[in-house]
C-alpha cells in the first residue's frame, strides 16, 4: 500500500507572531519556519506503517511557495521516500488544498492518505475532512490510534466527551492528533540520505485547480491584550479576594 | 435565504455548543440572513427536537430521526445536508470535534469554503476568526453563496430554551454509503460540569507531576462545582486523558473562573483559556507568562498550596 502524506509549512510553533502595523496579516519576514507539528506526527505514522511492512512507499506532498521544498526534505530525512511540490506563492485555502490534493491522489493512487488535524497558522481543520469528501472516501479524524486491517482502517478518534473507534473502508483519509505518536529526530545520515531523494515539483495549472481564494480577508489585528493583576501570599487571601473582590465564588 | 443550525445533541437535549451556535445563528437573523432553522438528526431524539423548538428565534426544526443517524458519522450527515444546502445561506455547526469533523466535509461538497471557529458576526457575509492560537484575530469576509461556519461556544450566549413552539418537520433519511462504521466509545464518566460550559475551571499543568496527584485538584473542584482541565504539557505527559486538554488544540474554554496551576502558560495553552472573566495562576516560578494574564497568582509550591486553598474553601463554608 501506497500512503500520502500532506504536510505544511508554517510559522515555527515557538515563535510568537506578531501582527503587522498594516493591518495586512502577521510578519512572517525573517521569521523561523517549520513543518507543522500535526503533519509531523502523519509523516512519523506513515514511516511507521512503512517500517511495519503495512506501507510500502510513503509519498510526501506539500503545497507552498519555493521553501516548502525544506519541509519536505525534513520529512525525506524522517524516512519518506519522495516527495511532490506543488509550487505555488498565491496564499491557499483549505478547499484549494483539498482540490490540489484530490489531483495528486488521483495521479498516485494510495490506499491511504494522512494529514494532520489542523496547521498552527491558520487553525481552520479542515483539509482532510475536504479531501476525504471530494474524494468520496471515508474519512477518520483526530486519530490517536490507527490499526490496517485488510481493507479496513480501524481509527480511534479524540473527541469532546473522550475517545470513540471507528471502522473505515480503504481508500480513507485519516488526519492524526496528537498522542498517535511521538515524531522521530531524524538523524544526520538520513539527512544527508534525503538530499538525494526525489522532489518532483507541479504546479495548480497542471493539475488543473483553480486555487483563486474564496475569502477576503479585510484585517488582521492583536487581540486585545490582558493586563497582569496582582499577586497575593497566600491561599486565604486569593480566596478572600475571589470571593469579595472579584465575586466569581 | 435562510440559516440552518446542524445540532448536536444528547438525545433528549441540545448540546451546549449548539445553543451557542443558535444564538450565533439569531445574529445572524438579525443581520438580515432569514429565518433560523435547526436540524436534529439522531437516533430517539425528538426530546431535542422539541427542545430546540422553543428556542426563542427558531422558526423550524428539522427532525431526521433513524437509526443511522444514532452516532452520525460526517459522510451520513453531510449526506443529509448536502440537499438542502441551496435553500440556505448560512450553515452553521458548533466548533466542537462534532462540528469540526462535520462541516468541512459538507463545504467540500459544496464547493464552499469554509470559516472556521467564528467569534463575532460583522454583517451577514463578514466574520471574525482567531488565527495563530488566538494571537491575532481575522476579519474575513465570504464570497461564497452558502457560508459554511463553526461557531466558537464561548463567544455566543447560549439561547434558552423558552415560551417558543416552531414546527417540527420530519425529514427523511439520506441514507448511508458505507464508508465510515461506528465501533464504540470510552466516553469519561464524570461527576462534574462539562469542560466546555462549566463556571469553573480547574487545570494542571506539567508541574502537577503525575497523574495522582490531580487528586488535588478534583479536592479543590469538588469544592466550587469546578471541572478540571490540563495543558497540553500535561496530556503530553500521560498525566490525564487528551479531553481534559485546554489550548489551541483542545478544548477552547471561557469560564468566570480559571485556575491554572502548575502551568507556565504557552502561547498554546492561553489560547485555549485567556477569554475567561477571572484567571488564577499557581505557580512556583514567578517568571512563568502565566502569570502576566492572571488577575491573581500565588508564587510558590503548588503542593503547600492547594491544600492551604482547600482548608480555605472549607473554612469560608464553615464561617
Amino acid at each position: 500500500m501506497k500512503v500520502l502524506v500532506a504536510v505544511k509549512r508554517v510559522i515555527d510553533a515557538n515563535i510568537k507572531v506578531r501582527v503587522r502595523q498594516d493591518g495586512s496579516g502577521v510578519e512572517t519576514a525573517n521569521v523561523k519556519m517549520a513543518m507543522n507539528p500535526f503533519c509531523e506526527i502523519a509523516v512519523e505514522q506513515a514511516v511507521r506503517l512503512a517500517e511495519a511492512g503495512t506501507a510500502d512507499e510513503v509519498v510526501l506532498v506539500s503545497a507552498g511557495p519555493q521553501q516548502a521544498q525544506e519541509t519536505l526534505r525534513t520529512g525525506l530525512a524522517m524516512g519518506a521516500d519522495r516527495a511532490i511540490h506543488i509550487v505555488t506563492d498565491q496564499p491557499l485555502e483549505p478547499l484549494a488544498v483539498a482540490k490540489l490534493l484530490r489531483a495528486v491522489v488521483e495521479r498516485e493512487q494510495p490506499g491511504l492518505v494522512l494529514l494532520g488535524k489542523q496547521a498552527i497558522d491558520d487553525d481552520c481543520n479542515q483539509t482532510g475532512q475536504m479531501l476525504a469528501a471530494l474524494l468520496g472516501w471515508a474519512q477518520g479524524t483526530f486519530a490517536s490510534k490507527i490499526a490496517i486491517e485488510g481493507e479496513t482502517a480501524s481509527v480511534t478518534r479524540e473527541v469532546d466527551g473522550g475517545l470513540e473507534t471507528v471502522a473505515l473502508k480503504m481508500p480513507a483519509v485519516v488526519t492524526v492528533d496528537l498522542r498517535l505518536n511521538e515524531p522521530r529526530y531524524a538523524s544526520l545520515p538520513n539527512i544527508m540520505k534525503a538530499k538525494k531523494k526525489a522532489i518532483d515539483p507541479l504546479t495548480a495549472d497542471e493539475l488543473g485547480v483553480d486555487i483563486a481564494p474564496r475569502l477576503q480577508v479585510l484585517r488582521v489585528e492583536e487581540p486585545p491584550g490582558r493586563e497582569a493583576g496582582i499577586k497575593v501570599e497566600t491561599a486565604a487571601e486569593l480566596v478572600d479576594k475571589l470571593v469579595n473582590e472579584a465575586g466569581v465564588i | 435565504m435562510a440559516v440552518l443550525v446542524v445540532a448536536e445533541h444528547g438525545g433528549h437535549a441540545l448540546a451546549p455548543a449548539t445553543l451557542s451556535t443558535i444564538s450565533c445563528a439569531a445574529e445572524l437573523r438579525e443581520a438580515g440572513a432569514g429565518d433560523v432553522t435547526v436540524l436534529v438528526a439522531g437516533a430517539d431524539c425528538r426530546g431535542a427536537a422539541e427542545e430546540a423548538a422553543t428556542i426563542d428565534g427558531v422558526a423550524k426544526v428539522l427532525l431526521a430521526d433513524d437509526g443511522i443517524y444514532e452516532n452520525p458519522s460526517a459522510e451520513a450527515l453531510a449526506a443529509l445536508v448536502q440537499p438542502l444546502a441551496s435553500q440556505y445561506g448560512h450553515i452553521l455547526y458548533p466548533a466542537s470535534t462534532f462540528g469540526k469533523n462535520a462541516a468541512p466535509r459538507l463545504s467540500a461538497l459544496i464547493d464552499s469554503q469554509q470559516i472556521s471557529d467564528i467569534q463575532a458576526v460583522v454583517d451577514a457575509d463578514t466574520f471574525v476568526r482567531p488565527i495563530y492560537a488566538g494571537n491575532a484575530l481575522a476579519t474575513v469576509k465570504s464570497s461564497d453563496a452558502v457560508k459554511v461556519i463553526t461557531v466558537r461556544g464561548t463567544a455566543f450566549e447560549k439561547a434558552a430554551p423558552g415560551g417558543g413552539a416552531a414546527p417540527i418537520e420530519d425529514l427523511a433519511a439520506a441514507g448511508d454509503d458505507g464508508l465510515s462504521k461506528f465501533v464504540g466509545a470510552e466516553l469519561s464518566s464524570s461527576e462534574r460540569p462539562e469542560l466546555t460550559s462549566a463556571r469553573v475551571v480547574i487545570s494542571g499543568g506539567r508541574g502537577m507531576q503525575s497523574g495522582d496527584n490531580f487528586a488535588l485538584l478534583e479536592e479543590i473542584a469538588d469544592r466550587l462545582g469546578a471541572a478540571v482541565g490540563a495543558s497540553r504539557a500535561a496530556v503530553d505527559s500521560g498525566f490525564v486523558p487528551n479531553d481534559f486538554q485546554v489550548g489551541q488544540t483542545g478544548k477552547i474554554v471561557a469560564p468566570e473562573l480559571y485556575i491554572a496551576v502548575g502551568i507556565s502558560g504557552a502561547i498554546q495553552h492561553l489560547a485555549g483559556m485567556k477569554d475567561s472573566k477571572v484567571i488564577v495562576a499557581i505557580n512556583k516560578d514567578e517568571e512563568a507568562p502565566i502569570f502576566q494574564v492572571a488577575d491573581y497568582g500565588i508564587v510558590g509550591d503548588l503542593f503547600q498550596i492547594l491544600p492551604e486553598l482547600k482548608a480555605a474553601l472549607d473554612a469560608r463554608k464553615k464561617g
